[in-house]
């Protein structure tokens, strides 16, 4: 690596700051191999992830093995991908191709899959490397991170707080500079609580913006796989990649039935403007939120009327029954989406000489965590006999009140502004015992998955103690655009890609 | 007016059972619940692995998809969406606009998601079809054909389109000291449909007789190959007046299908005249004893938590769909009995013949191709060609006819029966010696053309040695001089001893002219 030594020590020491977008770009220009640098990111990772325990399982091997080939593609002039040379991390609950998908569950402690998601591929196809397996709750059920066989996640900003969830290994590994990008996936907000608790952007897209195939499933007509990075161009690349029509998923075909080719991109600052967004203020929402919380939002909010922005209140009226709504269809697609996990064709050791197949299931099937088994109750409690209409059938029509009134606000606005989370993030193991505290706290983010509408939490500002406070932003469905145009627009004013914690 | 007597109306067929011939009970009461793989479609209900499973190593069939592996997604396969169209409307069942597919959750390791992507009909009308009726005739009767072949009907309740399970095997011979068992995936995934009658039958006859015509149909739509080992299995019900309904699982053969049922019927009736009440459960057909044994306690329906498939969006067939699809089907065994009968004019019994067996039907069809006269055709296959085979089985057992037909009919080909047809219409060959080549023709293989062509060859055309012959049959039989002044078919008689005496070689014109002759000299 004579390179290295070219370089400088203290250009070295600064590359894990930069954002992908950045790092492809040198790594085109041939100022560094690729090869250099996930070497770098290799290090970076040992010495940081100890402390947040944001990987599940890493993948160098092959990214190093990959590396050398795009270093070699450069050599000779071949054509290169748009996430050329760049490490993504992807949860633990999106299929790598020869790689452990655990859900962070003993329950699929050694399950490798054999086929790589409709993502996975894409993203390999542009050049990205990717580097590893990201932790998480168990299945995805949780707002903390800390409901994972493999222990909880750690906020890198203090780490004695919560990174969120579920997606908290994605968040935490960003946000500590470990990798510049990665894949989460959001049933009810867990992309966004934790990109807010860590200080990162996170956006769930549209339902059906983005292939399902390969994600194993929490709660299907609920989540989506969304990037999280901590510059806003890195979020629109990688969504490029990722989004559009995957004949192996019906739901991403049916929804995107326009046929249209997705292109994100960046605008300036005044192109934004120049738009002239109509934003709603979710008032109701903002005033029930934790009052630091609260004036973080509110702060943004003068920022947008100060550059001209037409800002107008408007509040959410179903918000009151959202929560039963949720709960009730993503339990119920739960129980039976988790189901097929019985250890007979795949997961963990355990050796079933002495059991008859009724009672090794139900056997092996308690080695599932608290809150999945809390989850798989409720779920089979609401579908069972005579309940599917007082349940099931009742938070499907919650549902379609709710994406009608989102569809008259976005007659009257272009895009609706509120809290990612209506609090601070806080320390782990405070809250485990209380589960409906926990399922409260995805109030403000469930609407978006109800409504099948995109929603991004950009960083906002920190508390007196320094913990991140999000901003939430919602637009209409197949709108992504304007979220990302929004985001330019804050990244631009504060300049929050260069907040970063001390680690 | 009810959707049932509307349909019947349009349809003008009674919905009245024809049940006065003494062999039906008026207290027992028979339901199906058939499963119809659709072996024709090329790969699986929602993957891309083969559909035909048969004779692929175990678990080689198989993919991320139909091993249900973590996060993969069904993809629905739109052509199983219209072959199961077509047998709805085979069975003249309604098709909704709208269908959904709901997922049916039960543990069995067989399933390898541990639930069922099936259709439900509870929440709302969306399964492929529903409300069907469909006639078939009981003409057991051989010998009273036009009294007995009165209509009897069934109404079809619904039928769902969903995926078939994996296999259990247990390994041979010692499934109760081995401790484990084996589960081959290969099938799971399979495009199976539903049939799910009303209670209308009466006796096991019938529900054999139903059976044969719907497989016949499922045949000549081409969605569906009945022979296959199975292809279609048959879940039954029964029900005696005073009793709960008992359901019977595990049936391998239409043949066994009948047997339970007879069983069935038998038992729960034994069990009322001893004042034993008949309690609702799930029984088991023992193949080997022939008897029905109870299974573990039947799930209620509800326990199955029934949900709409969120993976697989509702899929609109639209108003059109029945018709487009109607328009494009494959001719139904009844449209073809009506176009023999209308067109080909042959008899309703020589159509009924040749429809009831689609690849007969078909050899029917491409031996006209090759000389067009339906009567001539019709008879040889009829008479001839399925006679033989009938005569083949009866020093055999009974069962797979339909296999054996086929076997019969694979080495004769059209062009034999053409050929034969053409012999004994346009050349006016004699019909025992027709019937004689056909014979020959079948055994070797040889063209009927080939054989006639040696039998001219070595025709006895001289006048002394047919004198000769005629002279031995006289002096046999001395009487037949005397009868020949009254009887004027006693010619004929002697040309036949003398057919069968030459091996058909003598020239019948000239034999009989030589016979007359001699008769009247005498």
């Amino acid at each position: 690596m004579g390179m290295l030594l070219a370089l400088g020590y203290d250009k070295m020491t600064n590359l894990h700051k930069l954002a992908g977008y950045q790092v492809s770009q040198k790594i085109k220009n041939q100022e560094i191999f690729a090869e250099e640098y996930i070497s770098l990111v290799f290090e970076r990772i040992s010495n940081v992830d100890s402390k947040i325990n944001s990987f599940i399982s890493k993948n160098h091997e092959s990214a190093l093995l990959k590396a050398k080939q795009i270093d070699k593609k450069i050599r000779n002039n071949e054509k290169l991908g748009s996430l050329l040379g760049i490490p993504i991390g992807i949860k633990d609950n999106i299929s790598v191709l020869g790689l452990k998908t655990t859900c962070a569950s003993k329950m699929l402690q050694e399950y490798v899959s054999p086929y790589n998601a409709t993502v996975v591929d894409r993203l390999e196809k542009q050049d990205a490397l990717i580097i590893g397996k990201l932790n998480m709750d168990e299945f995805g059920m949780g707002t903390s991170s800390e409901f994972s066989h493999y222990g909880a996640v750690h906020n890198p900003w203090n780490q004695d707080y919560v990174a969120g969830g579920s997606s908290g290994g994605s968040a935490a590994a960003v946000s500590s500079l470990q990798i510049p990008i990665s894949l989460g996936s959001d049933t009810g907000g867990s992309i966004r609580c934790p990109s807010s608790f860590c200080s990162v952007i996170g956006i769930k897209p549209t339902y059906g913006l983005v292939s399902r195939y390969g994600l194993v499933s929490y709660s299907n007509s609920l989540e989506q796989i969304g990037p999280m990075a901590r510059t806003i161009i890195d979020i629109a690349m990688t969504l490029n990649t990722i989004c559009g029509k995957d004949s192996s998923d019906s739901t991403s075909t049916t929804a995107a039935t326009l046929d249209q080719q997705f292109e994100y991109k960046i605008n300036t600052v005044d192109g934004v403007l120049g738009k002239n967004y109509k934003v709603g203020i979710i008032d109701n929402l903002i005033l029930s939120s934790e009052s630091q919380v609260m004036e973080t939002v509110f702060k943004k909010i003068d920022l947008l009327k100060k550059h001209g922005f037409d800002v107008q209140k408007t509040k959410i009226n179903y918000s009151d029954f959202a929560l039963a709504a949720y709960y009730v269809i993503a339990t119920a697609e739960a129980s039976s989406n988790l189901s097929r996990f019985d250890n007979i064709r795949y997961g963990f050791s355990h050796n079933p000489q002495g059991y008859e197949w009724n009672s090794y299931s139900s056997h092996v099937r308690s080695n599932f965590g608290d809150e999945v088994k809390r989850r798989i109750l409720v779920g089979s409690f609401v579908l069972s006999a005579g309940y599917y209409g007082k349940y099931y059938l009742k938070a499907q029509k919650v549902r379609n009140a709710i994406k009608n009134e989102f569809n008259k606000l976005f007659k009257l606005f272009d895009v609706l502004i509120l809290p990612t989370m209506p609090i601070l993030p806080f320390k782990i193991g405070e809250k485990g015992a209380k589960p409906l505290d926990l399922f409260n706290l995805d109030i403000y983010t469930i609407l978006a998955n109800l409504a099948g509408i995109p929603a991004m939490s950009i960083p906002a500002g920190f508390s007196k103690k320094g913990l991140p406070i999000g901003l939430q932003i919602l637009s209409n469905e197949f709108n992504e655009q304007i979220l990302i145009d929004i985001a330019t627009f804050f990244e631009n004013k504060d300049k929050f890609n260069e907040w970063i914690p001390n680690i | 007016m009810t959707r049932t007597e509307s349909k019947t109306q349009q349809l003008g067929i009674s919905l009245k059972n024809d049940d006065d011939d003494g062999n039906v009970d008026e207290n027992i009461k028979i339901g199906l619940e058939i499963h119809s793989q659709l072996t024709r479609l090329d790969t699986k209900l929602f993957c891309g692995c083969f559909s035909n499973y048969r004779d692929i190593k175990p678990n080689e069939n198989t993919c991320p998809i139909c091993l249900g592996l973590p996060g993969s997604l069904p993809l629905l396969n739109k052509k199983a969406v219209e072959y199961a169209s077509m047998m709805c409307i085979s069975l003249n069942c309604n098709i909704p606009e709208k269908i959904t597919f709901y997922r049916k959750n039960y543990f069995y390791p067989d399933l390898p998601k541990n639930f069922q992507i099936t259709q439900y009909n509870s929440y709302e009308l969306s399964s492929i079809g529903y409300d069907g009726l469909i006639s078939y005739f009981n003409d057991k009767v051989e010998s009273d054909r036009e009294e007995k072949t009165k209509g009897k009907t069934v109404r079809i309740k619904r039928i769902q389109l969903e995926e078939d399970p994996g296999k259990i095997i247990y390994e041979e011979n010692n499934s109760k000291i081995n401790n484990y068992c084996l589960i081959d995936y290969n099938r799971a995934g399979v495009a199976l449909v539903e049939i799910v009658t009303e209670p209308d039958f009466r006796n096991a006859n019938d529900v054999r007789l139903f059976l044969n015509k719907i497989t016949n149909i499922f045949e000549y739509l081409g969605v569906s190959d009945p022979n296959l080992e199975g292809a279609v299995r048959c879940d039954v019900n029964v029900s005696v007046k005073g009793g709960k309904k008992v359901e019977i699982k595990n049936i391998s053969s239409f043949k066994d299908v009948e047997k339970s049922i007879i069983y069935e019927i038998t038992r729960q009736k034994t069990l009322s005249m001893h004042q034993i009440s008949v309690k609702s459960e799930t029984r088991h057909w023992d193949e080997k004893r022939k008897i029905t044994i109870p299974a573990r306690t039947k799930e209620e329906e509800d326990e199955y938590k029934y949900f709409p498939e969120p993976d697989i969006p509702r899929i609109v067939l639209g108003s059109g769909y029945r018709e487009k699809i109607k328009n494009n089907m494959p001719e139904l065994p009844i449209e073809r009995l009506k176009r023999y009968v209308d067109i080909h004019k042959l008899s309703n019994h020589v159509s009924d013949i040749l429809i009831n067996n689609k690849k007969v039907s078909d050899f029917y069809e491409e031996s006209l191709k090759i000389y067009n006269s339906p009567k001539e055709i019709s008879n040889w296959i009829v008479n001839e060609l399925l006679s033989k085979t009938n005569d083949l089985e009866k020093n055999e057992p009974t069962d797979n006819k339909s296999n054996k037909q086929r076997g019969f009919i694979s080495h004769v080909t059209p062009q034999q029966i053409a050929d034969i047809a053409k012999l004994v219409e346009e050349k006016s060959i004699n019909r025992n010696i027709a019937k004689d080549i056909f014979g020959k023709s079948i055994k070797t293989g040889e063209s009927p053309l080939k054989l006639i062509e040696n039998v001219e060859i070595r025709k006895i055309r001289d006048s002394e040695t047919i004198r000769k012959y005629i002279g031995e049959v006289l002096s046999d039989e001395k009487h037949l001089i005397e009868q020949s002044s009254t009887n004027p078919n006693v010619a004929n008689f002697i040309l036949g001893k003398i057919m069968k005496k030459t091996g058909g070689r003598a020239d019948p014109q000239l034999t009989l002219k030589l016979i007359r002759e001699s008769i009247e000299r005498k």
